[in-house]
């Protein structure tokens, strides 16, 4: 992948996200409230796509849609070949364990497990071997810088070391997918911006497909493209300055 | 994994796990004490039955295995009942319950030392005056009596004129003749043994006087072994079924709300879990395997806890309350435990399991 968004021969491929015409209405009480208004997006294979708008803007929703953890009103969802809007609790749930990882401003780490038996336990939920990590996830925990500190429980960690832990969880399955919420939100400036670097290097690295949703124009640039939201649609999509 | 995470979770909060541990251990403990003290009282029978020496027990009609009616039978039938053949002694005893599962047993010392091959003093001596009694030595220590000492039984004041080792017949012991006046009893007696030339007649000679006195209640002493069980006490095997009914609703009451708290405390991490494609039966799986654990724990804890019940009997009445460990209800009363626990934590499962990934991850 040398340039997001097309393959080796220069061709666009199919997209690995495709969303046409997404409609999301949430129901409280006896209002009706339209969180996505006809949303269309492609996302290529390899790309690094941030996604910006202020609250209530749909980013959230359109990430919840796309990760499988919400079903959606109308329209068609397509990801990792897997059409969304076909696809039951069951189909959303089998899209997470096999095509998505999350990465979470609040981290979500399961507080009682150390690093080690987070990862562990994505890897168990997905049906991978836990007993021994792969030579290639091995070489992302040294990307990541966590290495020395996979036995330690989230409390004894930082911010940073607890993010990292949590991308390194996200891709132990090694999905098509990731998709940040907010990554470096909860992260002082020095470590935001070391978490957005190693984001941009698994991209580049790995060929990583990254969709991630963020409030912070600087952070939005480490993606390929940027996608402006308001009001439940698509306003503007625009390369960044290094693409 | 499971495993793992089931097991940090019970550690990481130790006194919620404990609280509901030592919470399903009392069904658990309730049900074995129980059990063990109906099987120590009746073990405890029939070692003292076997410890008179006879070979038949004569009551009168009517009688059961279990339980006495003072002064039924006329003292002149242990008479009568030497004249039978095979039967080489007889003695009559007037039984008399003073509460609880105690009672004091008149006897005619020597008659019944020769059929039980006597007493073994512990402390001082045989009767002497009509207001002796014997006391074995368990309910010497449960009275703190000693030889010498008074005692207060059927509001009289009696002589401990000596402490025997205990397993013959009863507890306690009065002349048969001071028993009579005190009860209005005179020339009654409630049971009458029955001694043979050779025990191997005892079946024998026990079906011809079942011929011969119809409506008595006659038992070899083998016989009355086997039938002294949970069976032949009246109401005991229902109460037992009440316990266990008691265990089945404390331990899912118990189990029910812990998960219920442990499923509301850990919304979050239920999200994470399903925000990683876990899947319904992986979540009910964890809380289930969390409810095992706690069961497994309560049994565990209750089986204990039976020990120190019978430490405790023991210490305080172990003539009146002798406690045994029956290891066959341990499977059972475990069963009991885990039942309820698992049973316990459907609802709370279930709750997890419906839980909408998004909500959970937004709980604080």
């Amino acid at each position: 992948m040398s340039k997001a968004g097309t393959n080796q021969r220069g061709e666009m491929p199919d997209p690995i996200i495709k969303v046409r015409d997404l409609w999301k209405v949430y129901q409280s009480g006896r209002v009706s409230v339209q969180a996505l208004r006809g949303v269309n997006l492609d996302v290529p294979l390899g790309e690094f796509l941030s996604i910006v708008g202020p609250s209530g803007s749909g980013k959230s929703t359109l990430f919840h849609i796309v990760g499988g953890m919400t079903p959606p009103t109308s329209g068609e969802v397509w990801v990792g070949g897997r059409n969304l809007s076909d696809v039951g609790d069951g189909g959303r749930t089998e899209l997470r364990r096999t095509t998505v990882g999350f990465v979470f401003q609040k981290f979500n780490l399961l507080p009682n497990l150390t690093a080690r038996d987070n990862i562990r336990t994505a890897l168990h939920i997905s049906g991978q071997p836990t007993s021994v990590f792969s030579k290639d996830f091995l070489d992302i925990l040294d990307l990541l810088g966590i290495a020395g500190r996979l036995d330690h429980k989230p409390s004894e960690m930082s911010g940073g070391e607890q993010q990292r832990v949590a991308i390194a969880r996200a891709l132990a399955t090694r999905p098509a997918i990731l998709l940040a919420d907010e990554p470096t939100g909860n992260l002082d400036s020095a470590n935001s911006l070391a978490v957005l670097k190693l984001m941009r290097d698994l991209n580049e690295r790995l060929g990583q497909t990254i969709l991630m949703i963020t409030h912070n124009d600087e952070a939005a640039q480490y993606g390929h493209r940027i996608v402006h939201m308001r009001d439940g649609v698509i306003v503007e999509s625009s390369l960044t300055s290094g693409h | 994994m499971i495993f793992r995470l089931v097991l940090e979770n019970v550690r990481h909060r130790p006194v919620r796990t404990m609280l509901s541990v030592l919470l399903i251990a009392v069904p658990v403990t309730l049900i074995l004490a129980l059990i063990g003290l109906s099987n120590g009282f009746l073990e405890d029978s029939r070692k003292r039955s076997a410890g008179v020496g006879a070979d038949i027990l004569f009551k009168a009609p009517g009688g059961s295995l279990m339980t006495f009616s003072t002064g039924a039978l006329p003292q002149k039938i242990v008479d009568v009942l030497m004249t039978e053949p095979h039967v080489v002694q007889a003695t009559g005893t007037l039984v008399q319950p003073i509460g609880g599962f105690d009672s004091i047993n008149g006897i005619d010392i020597e008659a019944f030392g020769k059929m039980s091959g006597g007493f073994v003093y512990a402390e001082g001596h045989g009767f002497q005056t009509p207001d002796d009694v014997l006391v074995d030595t368990w309910y010497a220590q449960q009275r703190k009596v000693h030889a010498g000492g008074k005692i207060n039984l059927l509001n009289r004041d009696w002589n401990v004129a000596g402490i025997v080792e205990p397993g013959k017949l009863a507890h306690l012991f009065a002349p048969l003749s001071s028993m009579q006046d005190i009860l209005g009893s005179t020339g009654k007696v409630s049971q009458v043994f029955l001694k043979l030339d050779d025990p191997k007649n005892a079946d024998k000679v026990a079906a011809a006087l079942k011929v011969k006195y119809a409506d008595y209640g006659i038992w070899s002493i083998s016989e009355m072994q086997a039938l002294i069980s949970v069976d032949s006490i009246p109401l005991l095997k229902n109460f037992i079924n009440v316990i266990l009914g008691i265990g089945v609703i404390i331990g899912f009451a118990v189990v029910s709300l812990s998960m219920y708290m442990a499923v509301l405390q850990r919304t979050r991490e239920i999200g994470i879990l399903k925000s990683m494609g876990a899947t319904k039966s992986f979540i009910m799986s964890m809380i289930m395997a969390e409810a095992f654990c706690l069961g497994f724990g309560g049994t565990v804890a209750g089986i204990l806890f039976s020990y120190a019940s019978r430490t405790a009997m023991h210490a305080i009445a172990p003539a009146s309350l002798p406690q045994a460990i029956v290891y066959a209800w341990w499977p059972i009363a475990g069963a009991v435990a885990m039942g309820a626990a698992l049973l316990g934590a459907v609802y709370p499962g279930m709750m997890a399991v419906r839980q909408d990934p998004i909500e959970a991850l937004a709980h604080e």
